[in-house]
């Protein structure tokens, strides 16, 4: 059977299920509310919401792949690309852009305009370490994490703090080799 | 192309304009939200009472976002003051812009005065979720049970909303019910205006 064609982040937007961002973006608020209610300490709530993220991306990651047809990337550019444009568009709706790769090609800055996550939103300024969109952190190195390749995400920018854009920073860390859970000569 | 350029900042999040609400994320992305918020909730209590709650009031905060937003973006500011209105209103404004449809039917409850359904074959936030059976009739809907308490009690009709599962003939998942108890002073004020 031939290969099918890699689709387009607009192709399988347009082809699935959409439901109000709105909606999507006042759950978000209403999770980052009652964590910050909970647990109390910015650092807290950042480090739930990168797990929070990382639970998500380890199963998004199969959807990601099963719809939208992609071949096996060859080198980490070609993964930040398609993180970028077919990613984000598929699930968020926005497409990102790939910029500022360093020398070795290991690590690149995804640039976010449009963020449906902080529509609405503003930081008050007892919460100015809160990264407020850090689950996205956690579902880019949980969908990583699941496709053999550790990495760092960081964010570089947040226009929740003043900036005018949001930017993470992808790191590839290492690739780890897939491993069989059974041996080849038993 | 006219407007490219940097997105101008505002200084106050208020002074942003609001969008027309167009804007769309994909439905797999609401479920794997929901489905964290539900799990992180299931880790903070011991009971199903209080992960309804908690589910409840999660939905309560944006209840009354909700009502903020299309009361200013799609009703030019009038609100409403009867039990009908409000109830239409969240029949088919709020279930419209939140789910992209009406909700499949409203009912007067029959046995009690203050009781209103509303009915819905399939709730959105449970499409993708299978209660086990020892968690007996919990519910997920409780979240939109609490969004529709939030609209109602930013719109001045204090009410207590729950959601239920109904079972019906003929198709396997039960259809789910948003149960509406309006408290004694809404009924005695719309008994006053007539």
């Amino acid at each position: 059977m031939a290969p099918v064609a890699p689709r387009t982040g607009d192709a399988i937007f347009a082809n699935i299920e959409r439901v109000n961002a709105e909606l999507f973006t006042l759950t978000y608020g209403a999770i980052v509310r009652q964590l910050l209610t909970d647990l109390e300490e910015v650092d807290e709530v950042n480090k739930q919401l990168d797990q929070m993220g990382y639970n998500i991306g380890i199963r998004l990651i199969d959807e990601f792949l099963a719809k939208s047809n992609v071949s096996r990337c060859v080198d980490f550019r070609e993964t930040a690309d398609v993180i970028a444009k077919v990613g984000f568009k598929m699930f968020l709706g926005v497409t990102a852009s790939v910029t500022n790769w360093d020398a070795e090609g290991t690590t690149c800055s995804i640039i976010l305009e449009d963020n449906p996550l902080v529509d609405f939103v503003e930081l008050p300024d007892n919460y100015q370490g809160l990264y407020y969109c850090n689950i996205l952190s956690g579902v880019i190195r949980g969908a990583l994490d699941m496709v053999s390749m550790k990495a760092e995400v960081t964010w570089l920018r947040d226009a929740l703090r003043g900036d005018d854009v949001f930017e993470l920073q992808v790191k590839l860390l290492k690739q780890v080799p897939e491993e069989y859970p059974y041996k080849d000569d038993e | 192309m006219i407007g490219v350029g940097k997105v101008k900042q505002y200084g106050n999040v208020l002074d942003k304009p609001l969008n027309k609400g167009k804007t769309e994320v994909s439905l797999s992305a609401f479920a794997f939200l929901f489905s964290e918020l539900v799990q992180y909730n299931q880790t903070q209590v011991d009971n199903i009472g209080e992960l309804e709650r908690r589910l409840e009031d999660a939905g309560y905060a944006v209840g009354a976002r909700v009502l903020e937003l299309l009361c200013h973006r799609d009703k030019g500011n009038r609100r409403e003051t009867r039990l009908l209105g409000i109830l239409s209103f969240v029949h088919s404004t709020v279930w419209k812009v939140l789910f992209g449809k009406v909700a499949d039917s409203l009912e007067k409850g029959t046995e009690h005065e203050d009781e209103y359904m509303i009915s819905e074959k399939e709730l959105l936030v449970n499409k993708f979720i299978s209660i086990p059976k020892d968690m007996g009739t919990f519910n997920c809907g409780a979240f939109v049970a609490g969004i529709v308490r939030g609209v109602l009690d930013g719109a001045g009709f204090p009410a207590v909303v729950t959601a239920h599962f109904v079972p019906m003939e003929g198709q396997q998942r039960p259809r789910t019910t948003i149960l509406i108890k309006f408290a004694e002073e809404v009924l005695l004020r719309e008994a006053r205006l007539g």
